[in-house]
């Protein structure tokens, strides 16, 4: 009966997962003939700069999801279960709106034009150029992806018994070394899970850059996409460049989730 | 003479109104196992809390050694924990655990591996160091608990039901083990349990509360035999408590007999509770005692027999080394140190818990 139930689920995930990821590896192993070839990969050398540029601006934007976030889970935490409900459907809230609607949003505010600098001339202020840039990029990544920071922290952190804390007191603790040798090694694994859940997406996205850099700095998404829909269409060259970020973010995953595997097990209990 | 080491002075907690402590006074001596016992919600975990500074009395104070500490946070006193669930911290190994609070305290490497050392040999848990707290067992834990609270020399451990998540036969070990080191290392014990058995097992002092109010403060011996109301003879022990009157001195009727016993400044017709210890009763010939009834059942519980007898106003329990066979006459024989008269609870909490 069971294994019934589950038939849905494995066609699903061959059509939609195994499938595709079957037809990446042939486009990135063939040529436009059609014959096998490694000539996709040969070239790779020439988007070196916008590998490097992608991994930089989403660790930029991971970093301050982090520095943002953390504070922000631990905060919320502390507070009673009635604010503490308030406060997740507050964070929760922009993410039921549509993406693009969003980050269209943070158009309008950036532009030179926007209402950021409207403010600034009504006050007599210079304006400042802001849309464009790769700034205004790393803020559309944090914007967007932070709550995948805050939501992960928080629930390791609302799972931390009272008691330890006060056994860590008891024993001589001050808040500031029970939050040093207690609280933050215990909340590691909801900071791992919010760094792979902001650095992933981030590394890939193309709309955000599109929309808020103006497609100034290319980004692995842009170029990508560059491939399949855009003026240098040609889909076994995407594929090829795909297939290598994938290969990347696995590896920068496996390396974590090394680093997080004591702590993983921790929290379990 | 052991001295006076803490004194909690009218402490009174209360939350939303709700009074969870009333005006308690205790005075805990230097070196000694005292317990707190009571049912659930009686005011035992707050009233060890209080003195662990993780609540602050609603008003009321808290002295050590002879200084107000109702201010001083929990990391400033020298007193430690051990909790109900071990609150162990589990992303560290067991050294690390029991070395937290000299690692804190900034103690020389060296002198913090000896006294880890010595602390594990005590709690009988040397080559454990290199362990994850979660790969021990429940009882391994609570060792590891003790160890680590008392590496740090505390003058006072307080201990909040430690046993409560251990099976039987464990639970009895541990109670032997925990009086040892607490003779071993010499310091104050203050000890938070439900178990009767248990506080009757380890303490120099119980105090029996109930309802935020401290009932009785004796050693085990006084609380059992001399307990001053029926809800502390019932909660210590099993006891057959009876509605009687007092009619003068020495004098007092029950069941519609008079019985002669010790008690004396009662009021003339005083209502009183009469408590008597099954294992007081004595089984006679059904015309040779004072009172007499039939026997409803008998269990063999190993050392005795555990039998209830119905009366015409009341069914008795008995604890006796004689058999009797169900629904034959008996008799039964109280002499006047076997009759324990009680005031009519003062406290309606006490009188409710009774009639469960």
């Amino acid at each position: 009966m069971k294994r019934f139930l589950s038939i849905p689920y494995i066609v699903w995930m061959a059509i939609f997962v195994v499938a595709p990821i079957i037809l990446v590896v042939v486009y990135a192993l063939t040529s436009g003939s059609g014959s096998f070839t490694f000539e996709n990969f040969a070239h790779m050398e020439n988007f070196l700069s916008v590998f490097i540029r992608s991994m930089i601006m989403a660790l930029i934007a991971t970093a301050i999801c982090i520095l943002i976030g953390y504070p922000l889970a631990y905060a919320l935490a502390c507070e009673g279960p009635r604010l503490q409900k308030i406060f997740i459907m507050l964070i929760m809230l922009p993410m039921w709106m549509n993406f693009l609607l969003r980050t269209y949003a943070w158009m309008s505010i950036l532009e030179n034009t926007g209402l950021i600098n409207s403010l600034l001339s009504a006050l007599g202020l210079p304006t400042v150029n802001m849309i464009n840039t790769q700034g205004a990029v790393v803020l559309g990544m944090v914007y967007n992806y932070l709550p995948f920071m805050v939501l992960p922290i928080y629930s390791v952190m609302v799972r931390i018994e009272p008691s330890v804390v006060e056994a860590a007191q008891d024993l001589g603790a001050n808040s500031f070394k029970v939050f040093l040798r207690i609280i933050f090694p215990l909340s590691l694994p909801g900071v791992l899970s919010g760094i792979t859940m902001v650095f992933v997406p981030s590394v890939s996205t193309f709309i955000i850059s599109r929309l808020l850099g103006g497609g100034k700095s290319l980004l692995l998404g842009d170029l990508i996409e560059m491939q399949f829909l855009g003026s240098a269409y040609n889909p076994h060259l995407g594929s090829a460049i795909s297939l290598i970020m994938m290969v990347i973010i696995i590896a920068c995953m496996m390396v974590m989730n090394r680093f997080g595997e004591g702590e993983e097990r921790a929290v379990m209990l | 003479m052991s001295k006076e080491l803490i004194r909690l002075v009218d402490c009174t907690m209360a939350y939303d109104g709700e009074t969870v402590l009333n005006s308690i006074n205790l005075k805990i001596n230097d070196k000694e196992f005292l317990t707190l016992l009571g049912p659930s919600g009686c005011g035992k975990t707050t009233t060890l809390r209080i003195i662990g500074g993780f609540q602050t009395p609603t008003s009321g104070d808290v002295l050590f050694g002879g200084v107000r500490i109702n201010d001083v946070p929990p990391h400033k006193r020298k007193v430690n924990t051990v909790f109900q669930k071990y609150a162990l911290f589990t992303h560290m190994n067991v050294f690390e655990n029991v070395a937290f609070g000299l690692r804190i305290a900034k103690r020389p490497e060296g002198e913090i591996k000896t006294r880890v050392r010595e602390a594990l040999a005590l709690v009988a848990l040397s080559g454990f160091e290199k362990r994850s707290p979660t790969s021990l067992s429940g009882g391994q834990q609570q060792r590891v608990a003790i160890a680590r609270a008392i590496v740090n020399r505390p003058q006072v451990l307080l201990l909040d039901e430690p046993l409560g998540a251990l099976d039987l036969k464990l639970r009895k070990e541990m109670q032997h083990e925990l009086k040892q080191i607490q003779q071993q290392v010499g310091i104050t014990f203050i000890y938070v349990t439900h178990d009767q058995e248990e506080a009757l097992t380890m303490s120099d002092t119980i105090v029996v509360m109930n309802g935020g109010n401290i009932l009785q403060i004796g050693t085990p011996a006084d609380i059992y035999n001399e307990p001053n109301n029926a809800f502390v003879a019932d909660f210590i022990g099993e006891s057959n408590i009876i509605d009687g009157v007092m009619l003068h001195d020495k004098l007092v009727r029950f069941s519609g007999t008079e019985f002669t016993c010790l008690d004396t400044g009662f009021d003339r017709n005083e209502n009183v509770d009469i408590v008597v210890r099954p294992e007081d009763v004595k089984i006679v010939e059904p015309d040779r005692g004072q009172l007499s009834g039939i026997v409803s059942s008998i269990i063999f519980k190993g050392v005795h027999y555990e039998i209830l007898v119905d009366t015409d106003d009341h069914q008795w329990m008995i604890h006796s080394t004689i058999s009797a066979p169900v629904g034959q006459r008996i008799g039964m024989l109280l002499t006047d140190d076997d009759i324990h008269i009680m005031h009519k609870s003062a406290l309606p909490e006490a009188a409710a818990e009774v009639d469960e």
